[in-house]
C-alpha cells in the first residue's frame, strides 16, 4: 500500500468514532439496542484499523511516518498535517484500545439519555485520537479543545451528586491552562514570523524555534514555558493543579472514569513530551529543580492523601497523581532511560486504572455505594472479581511479571542516572503505593462479610469481556514488553537530542568506557555513554 | 538442556490449573496435581543437580530468551544452575514436597483446598525462579513474587480480621526491603553498566584497590536493607511473628525453611561483591548477632507454640548473617540448609500438635502428650536437639562453626552469639517441656487428642531423617571434617574472582574450646528449663509476679510494634489528613479555586443590581458618572 493509502486509513481510523456518532444522530431515541451496538462497532472498528499500524510502524526510522499535510487555511499558515512518530503511535493505539471498553463499561449503567451519551463517547473518542496524530499546533489546539467539550456534558449530566461542580471545574482549570497555551503558541507564531518571516504552525516549524527562542530574554522564555508547563501540568495533573481531578473522577460515569484516567491525563504527559520539552530545551532546564520538587510532591502527596480516602473512586483518582508523579519524573530525567520509563508507564497507567475504576464500579452498580467501609469478605462470594481485582491492583503497584513493574524499573533508572537523591525519595510512593492499594484491598476483599454483601453476584459475562483485554495487556506487557520498547527506541533518542543533546556528548565512545573497565579505574561510568554505543550497535545491525 | 527451565515451570502449570480450574476439579485431583508439579519439579532439581556436580566448573548457565532491553540495560530470561542454587533447589523443591504432602493433611477440614495448593504452587514457582535467576532484575522477580505468595498464603484464612492483617504487615514490610534492593541493584548499574549477576561479579574481580569503595558500600548496604526485609531481621523482623496467622505448613516451608533465608541467598550470591565492603560485612554481623538475641529473648515467654518457633527463625536467621558477616558465606549457607530441615521439621510438628488439640495453639493448654503423640514426639526432639546444638545434631555443625568464625573474627560478637544460643536452648527446652512432659493442664483438650494421620506422620519422619543426616554434609573442617558443602560451594561463592577470599584460619583446639563453652551453656540452660518446667507453670507464674515488667517487655516484645505504630504509622495518616484537609480541601480548593470562583459570583450579584431596567435609574448613573469624570479632570488639572 503506498503512504498516501495508509495515512487514509490511519483517518479513517481516527474518525470512525465520530462517523459513527454522525450516524447515531439520526437513529430514533428509544432505540438502545441499536446505539449502543452502533457505538460499540463504531469503536471497535476503528481499534481493529489501528492495529495494523502496530505492525507496520518502521522501527528503525525516528522520523513521522505516515505523515501527510493538505493546506487548510493558507492566510495564516494552517495546514491539516497528520502522522505519528512511536510515541503518538502507542498512546494512539491505546486510546483506540480503550474506545469499547468505554463503551462497553457502559452498556447497562446508562438509562438515561442514552442517545447523547454514546454520542459524545464517541465524539471524545476522536477528539483524542485526533490530539496524537496531528502534526500542527493549530489543529492540535482544536483537537485538544473539542475534547474537552464531550467531557464535561458526560459528567456534567450523567455524573454523581455534585456533577455540576464537577464538571465545571474541570472545564474552567482546562480552559485556563488552554488559554495560557494559546497565548503562548500565538507568541511563538509571531516570533517566527518576525524571525523567518514565515506563517507557519507546523509542529516542526515550532520545535526548529528553539535555538531562537533560546536566545530571547530569560523572563521572556521563563513565561512562555511556564504558559505551557501549566496547560499541561492540569492536565497530568500535577501537583498543586491536582485538586480537579478527585472531583472529575467521583462525580464521573464509569466510562469518563475510564477515558480520564485512560487517555486524558496521558494528554498532559504528552504535552511535555512533544512541545514543552522540544520546544523550550533550554528555560525547562533551568526550571528543573522546581519541575522536580513538583513531581516528588505530588507522588508522595498524592500517595499520602489516597491513603486516608474512604472512597474507592477518590482513592484510586488520588493514586493516579502519585503515579503520574512518578512519570514526570522519568520525563525530567531527559534521558532514555526516564522517557522510556515514563512512557511505558503512561501506557501501563492507562490499563491499570481503568482496570480499577471498573472493579470499583463492579461494586458499585450492585450496591450503589463506593465507601471502603460498606464492604468486605468479598472474596468469599465474588471469587472471580476477587482475581481480577487482585491482579489490577498488583498490576498498578507495580509487581515484576505485570506491566507496571517494569515501567517503574526504567523510570528509577533513568532518575536515578540524572538525580539520585530525588529518585530514592521517589521510591517512598512505591512502597506507600502498596500500602493504600493493598490495605484498600483488605478491606474490601477481606475479613468476615455482611449480609448485604452475601447477597452480592460474581462477575457476569459482559463484565468479564470488560476486563479481559486490560488483564490480558497487562500480563503481556509485563512478560514481553519488548515490542513496545522497540517502538519507542528512535523516537526517544532523537527527543533526547533534542531535549538534552550533552547526554550524547559526555564523555563518549564505548572504546573509553572499555578502557575505564580494563584500567579498573573508578568504576563509574560516565552517563550517557551506554546509550550511545547501543545506538551504534543497532545501526551496525540495520 | 532446556528441561532446567521447566522446574519452575511445572509448579507454574500447577498454580493455572489449580488456580483457574481448581473450584472444578475434586478435591483430590487438585492435591494429586498439586504435589505431582512439585515432585516433578524435584526429581529435576536432583537431575540437575548431578549434572552440575559432574560439570567441570560446576556451573551451567543458560539464556531462554530476552526480557527486557533499554539501552544497556539488558535483562535476559536468564538462568545458572551451579553449587548455591542447585542446593537451594533441592531445599525448596525437595522440603516443598514434603510439606505440599503434609498439608493434605493438614488442610483436610478445610473447604477449597484448590486456592490453596494453587499459592502454594505458585510459591514454589517464584522461588525457584528467585534463586535460578542469571540477573538482578529477573531475581527481583522471583523476590517480590514470593513476598506475594507470602502476603496471599498468610491471608489465607480471610474471613478473618488478623489474617489478612498480618499479610499486609508482611507485605509492607518486605515492600521497604525490596525499595532497597531496588535501589541497590540502579547503583550496580550505574557502577558496572551491568545487571547480569555474572558479569558483574567478573568485574568485581578485575576492580583495583585505588576504586572508589563508597558507590560500592552503598549498594551493598541497599541490597542489605532488601535482606533485612525477606529475612526478617533488625529492623524490618516485625512481619515474621505476624505471619504466623497462615496455615502451619506455610510458616514452615515460606516463613522458615525458604523464603525468609533468600536473603542470605542474595548475599552469598552476591559474596565477591560483599567482601569488597567491610564496613556493611561489619554492619551484617551486627545486625545479624543483634537480631538473634533480641529474637531469641522474645522467644522465652511466647504462649502460643507457633510464635516461640517464629521468634525461633528470625533469631536463627541472625545466626545465619552473623556467619555472612564474618565472610563466612558457606558456614552461613550451611546454616540455611540445615536450619531448613530442622526448624521445617519443628513448625510441621508443632502443626500435628495443633491438629491433634483441635486447633489449640496455647502452651499453656498442652502438656503431657508424649505418650498421644509419640511420632510427633520423637521427630519433633530431634528438630529441638538441633536447633538447641546438641552435639553431633546438624544444628551444633552448622550453628558452632559460625561461632567459631565468629570468635576469629571478634570475640564481642561470639560473646553475643553464645548468650543468643543459651535463650534458644532455653527456649526450645521449655517448649518441648511444655507441650509434651509433665502433666496435662487441660484435660478436655488433652482426652480428645489422638496422633495425626500418616499423610503428617511421614513428611514428619523423613524431615527428621533429613535434619539428621544434614551433618554429613557439611561437618565444620575446624572440627576435622571433610565439610562437602563448603568444599562444593566455594566455586559458587568465588565466581569469577582470582584471589583466595575464604581462608579462614584453622585451629581445631580452638575450635573444640568453643564449641564445649557453647554446648556446655546451652545444655546447661536447657537442663534449667526442663527442671522449671516440668513441674508445669508455677516457675514461670511467680517469675511474672515477680519480674512483671522484665515478663511483660518480653511477653510484648519490647513494645517495638506499639513503637512503629505510633512513630511510624500514625504520623503518615496524621500527614495524609493535613494533606488532604488543609492542602486540598482548604488551601487549593477553598483559597485558590473556590474563592476566587465565589468572588466572581458575588461581583456578579452586586453588579446584577444595577440592571434594575429603569431609565431613571440608568439616566441618574450616567449623570454620576458624567460629573465623576469632570471631577477627575478637574483634580487631574490642577
Amino acid at each position: 500500500m503506498s503512504s498516501f493509502a495508509n495515512t487514509l486509513l490511519m483517518l479513517t481510523a481516527t474518525f470512525i468514532p465520530f462517523a459513527a456518532a454522525l450516524v447515531l444522530l439520526f437513529v430514533p431515541k428509544d432505540r438502545s439496542g441499536i446505539i449502543k451496538k452502533g457505538a460499540l462497532i463504531g469503536t471497535v472498528l476503528s481499534f481493529v484499523l489501528s492495529i495494523p499500524f502496530f505492525f507496520a510502524y518502521d522501527r528503525t526510522s525516528d522520523a513521522v511516518q505516515w505523515a501527510q499535510s493538505w493546506s487548510w487555511i493558507p492566510s495564516l499558515g494552517v495546514r491539516f498535517s497528520v502522522g505519528m512518530d512511536g510515541i503518538s503511535l502507542l498512546l494512539w493505539l491505546l486510546t483506540t484500545f480503550i474506545g469499547p471498553i468505554a463503551i462497553l463499561c457502559s452498556w447497562e449503567a446508562i438509562t438515561e439519555r442514552l442517545k447523547e451519551y454514546y454520542i459524545w463517547l464517541l465524539v471524545l473518542q476522536t477528539a483524542m485520537l485526533g490530539v496524537f496524530i496531528t502534526q500542527d499546533m493549530f489543529l492540535f489546539y482544536v483537537f485538544w479543545e473539542v475534547m474537552l467539550v464531550p467531557m464535561y456534558f458526560l459528567i456534567g449530566i450523567w455524573g454523581g451528586p455534585q456533577k455540576l461542580y464537577a464538571a465545571i471545574k474541570l472545564f474552567l482549570y482546562t480552559l485556563a491552562g488552554s488559554v495560557l497555551l494559546l497565548v503562548a503558541v500565538l507568541a511563538i507564531y509571531f516570533l517566527q514570523a518576525k524571525t523567518h518571516g514565515t506563517l507557519d504552525f507546523s509542529l516542526e516549524s515550532f520545535q526548529a524555534m528553539a535555538p531562537v527562542i533560546a536566545q530571547q530574554t530569560k523572563t521572556y522564555q521563563t513565561l512562555l514555558a511556564l504558559a505551557f508547563f501549566v496547560a499541561f501540568a492540569i492536565k497530568v495533573p500535577m501537583f498543586p493543579f491536582h485538586t480537579w481531578l478527585p472531583d472529575a473522577h467521583v462525580q464521573a460515569p464509569t466510562a469518563g472514569s475510564v477515558i480520564l484516567a485512560g487517555i486524558l491525563l496521558k494528554m498532559g504527559t504528552y504535552g511535555f513530551v512533544r512541545f514543552l520539552l522540544p520546544i523550550f530545551p533550554t528555560a525547562v532546564k533551568d526550571l528543573m529543580p522546581w519541575f522536580i520538587a513538583m513531581s516528588l510532591i505530588g507522588i508522595i502527596y498524592g500517595a499520602l492523601v489516597a491513603m486516608i480516602q474512604k472512597d474507592m473512586k477518590k482513592l484510586v483518582a488520588y493514586s493516579s497523581v502519585s503515579h503520574l508523579g512518578m512519570c514526570m519524573l522519568g520525563i525530567f530525567a531527559l534521558n532514555p532511560y526516564g522517557f522510556k520509563g515514563a512512557l511505558f508507564q503512561m501506557i501501563n497507567h492507562g490499563i491499570s486504572t481503568p482496570g480499577l475504576f471498573l472493579a470499583v464500579a463492579v461494586v458499585y452498580d450492585r450496591r450503589h455505594t463506593r465507601m471502603i467501609a460498606d464492604f468486605g469478605g468479598l472474596s468469599e462470594t465474588m471469587p472471580i472479581y476477587s482475581t481480577i481485582f487482585m491482579i489490577m491492583t498488583m498490576s498498578s503497584i507495580g509487581l515484576p511479571l505485570l506491566n507496571g513493574f517494569i515501567g517503574e524499573l526504567i523510570i528509577l533508572q533513568g532518575s536515578f542516572q540524572a538525580f539520585p537523591w530525588a529518585a530514592v525519595v521517589a521510591t517512598t510512593g512505591i512502597i506507600l503505593g502498596a500500602a493504600y492499594m493493598l490495605w484498600m484491598f483488605q478491606r474490601v476483599m477481606f475479613g468476615p462479610i455482611s449480609d448485604v454483601n452475601r447477597k452480592m453476584t460474581d462477575l457476569t459475562p459482559r463484565e468479564m469481556v470488560v476486563f479481559a483485554p486490560l488483564v490480558i495487556m497487562a500480563v503481556w506487557i509485563g512478560l514481553y514488553p519488548r515490542p513496545l520498547m522497540e517502538i519507542m527506541d528512535r523516537p526517544v533518542a532523537k527527543l533526547v537530542r533534542q531535549v538534552n543533546p550533552d547526554y550524547y556528548l559526555a564523555p563518549s565512545a564505548s572504546s573509553d568506557q572499555e578502557k575505564a573497565k580494563r584500567e579498573g579505574m573508578q568504576g563509574m561510568v560516565a552517563p550517557g555513554t551506554d546509550e550511545n554505543s547501543n545506538l551504534t550497535e543497532t545501526s551496525e545491525e540495520k | 538442556m532446556t528441561s532446567v527451565i521447566l522446574i519452575p515451570l511445572i509448579p507454574l502449570l500447577g498454580f493455572l490449573i489449580n488456580g483457574l480450574m481448581g473450584h472444578r476439579l475434586s478435591r483430590g485431583l487438585s492435591q494429586v496435581i498439586a504435589c505431582s508439579t512439585i515432585a516433578s519439579s524435584f526429581v529435576l532439581s536432583l537431575i540437575w543437580f548431578t549434572r552440575v556436580l559432574a560439570s567441570p566448573d560446576h556451573r551451567i548457565d543458560l539464556v531462554v530468551g530476552e526480557w527486557m532491553s533499554v539501552g544497556n540495560l539488558q535483562i535476559p530470561f536468564g538462568f545458572v544452575i551451579d553449587a548455591l542454587s542447585s542446593v537451594m533447589l533441592l531445599v525448596i523443591t525437595g522440603i516443598g514436597l514434603l510439606i505440599h504432602i503434609y498439608s493434605v493433611g493438614y488442610m483436610h477440614h478445610e473447604k477449597g483446598t484448590a486456592r490453596y495448593f494453587a499459592y502454594l504452587n505458585l510459591f514454589v514457582f517464584f522461588m525457584t525462579l528467585l534463586v535460578m535467576s542469571s540477573s538482578l532484575p529477573f531475581l527481583f522477580v522471583g523476590w517480590e513474587g514470593v513476598g506475594l505468595c507470602s502476603y496471599l498464603l498468610i491471608g489465607y484464612y480471610f474471613e478473618t480480621e488478623e489474617a489478612p492483617q498480618a499479610g499486609l504487615k508482611a507485605f509492607l514490610y518486605n515492600r521497604v526491603g525490596d525499595v532497597g534492593v531496588l535501589i541497590g541493584m540502579m547503583t550496580l548499574f550505574l557502577i558496572f553498566g551491568t545487571l547480569t549477576i555474572g558479569d558483574l561479579l567478573q568485574q568485581v574481580s578485575q576492580l583495583r584497590p585505588e576504586t572508589h569503595f563508597g558507590l560500592i558500600t552503598f549498594a551493598t548496604l541497599m541490597l542489605f536493607i532488601g535482606c533485612t526485609g525477606k529475612s526478617a531481621q533488625i529492623p524490618l523482623y516485625l512481619w515474621l511473628p505476624d505471619a504466623m496467622a497462615g496455615p502451619t505448613p506455610v510458616s514452615a516451608l515460606i516463613h522458615a525453611a525458604t523464603m525468609v533465608t533468600s536473603g542470605i541467598y542474595l548475599i552469598c550470591r552476591l559474596a565477591p561483591l560483599f567482601v569488597l565492603t567491610p564496613i556493611t560485612l561489619h554492619l551484617i554481623a551486627w545486625i545479624g548477632v543483634a537480631t538473634a538475641l533480641f529474637a531469641a529473648t522474645m522467644a522465652l515467654f511466647q504462649r502460643d507454640i507457633k510464635k516461640v518457633l517464629a521468634y525461633s527463625t528470625v533469631s536463627q536467621l541472625g545466626f545465619m548473617f552473623l556467619g555472612l558477616g564474618v565472610t563466612g558465606f558457606s558456614a552461613g549457607f550451611f546454616h540455611v540448609f540445615t536450619h531448613a530441615w530442622f526448624k521445617a521439621l519443628l513448625f510441621l510438628g508443632a502443626g500435628s500438635v495443633i491438629v491433634a488439640l483441635h486447633h489449640e495453639q496455647d502452651l499453656f493448654k498442652m502438656g503431657g502428650l508424649r505418650e498421644k503423640l509419640p511420632i510427633t514426639f520423637y521427630t519433633m526432639l530431634i528438630g529441638a536437639l538441633c536447633l538447641m546444638g546438641f552435639p553431633g545434631t546438624s544444628g551444633f555443625a552448622s550453628k558452632d562453626e559460625i561461632l567459631y568464625l565468629t570468635y576469629l573474627h571478634s570475640p564481642t560478637l561470639w560473646g553475643f552469639g553464645v548468650l543468643a544460643a543459651i535463650c534458644t536452648a532455653f527456649y526450645t527446652a521449655r517448649l518441648m517441656v511444655l507441650v509434651f512432659a509433665g502433666k496435662p493442664r487441660d484435660l478436655k483438650i488433652f482426652d480428645h487428642a489422638h496422633e495425626s494421620p500418616k499423610w503428617i506422620t511421614i513428611p514428619l519422619i523423613l524431615l527428621s531423617l533429613g535434619a539428621l543426616l544434614a551433618v554429613m554434609f557439611g561437618w565444620p573442617e575446624s572440627f576435622g571434617g571433610h565439610n562437602t558443602i563448603a568444599v562444593w560451594l566455594h566455586s559458587a561463592i568465588t565466581y569469577g574472582q582470582t584471589a583466595e577470599q575464604e581462608a579462614h584460619t584453622l585451629i581445631p583446639t580452638l575450635a573444640w574450646t568453643l564449641a564445649l563453652i557453647s554446648t556446655v551453656l546451652s545444655l546447661l540452660s536447657a537442663g534449667i528449663a526442663w527442671k522449671l518446667y516440668s513441674k508445669g507453670l508455677s516457675w514461670e507464674e511467680g517469675f511474672e509476679r515477680k519480674c512483671s515488667r522484665t515478663y511483660q517487655i518480653l511477653r510484648e516484645k519490647y513494645f517495638v510494634d506499639q513503637g512503629v505504630m505510633a512513630l511510624i504509622i500514625n504520623p503518615f495518616f496524621f500527614l495524609g489528613k493535613v494533606f488532604w484537609k488543609l492542602g486540598d480541601v482548604i488551601i487549593i480548593d477553598g483559597i485558590g479555586v473556590n474563592l476566587p470562583g465565589a468572588l466572581t459570583r458575588v461581583m456578579g450579584d452586586l453588579g446584577s443590581h444595577l440592571q434594575t431596567g429603569r431609565v431613571r435609574n440608568y439616566t441618574l448613573l450616567s449623570v454620576l458618572g458624567l460629573l465623576g469624570l469632570l471631577m477627575l479632570l478637574l483634580v487631574a488639572r490642577i
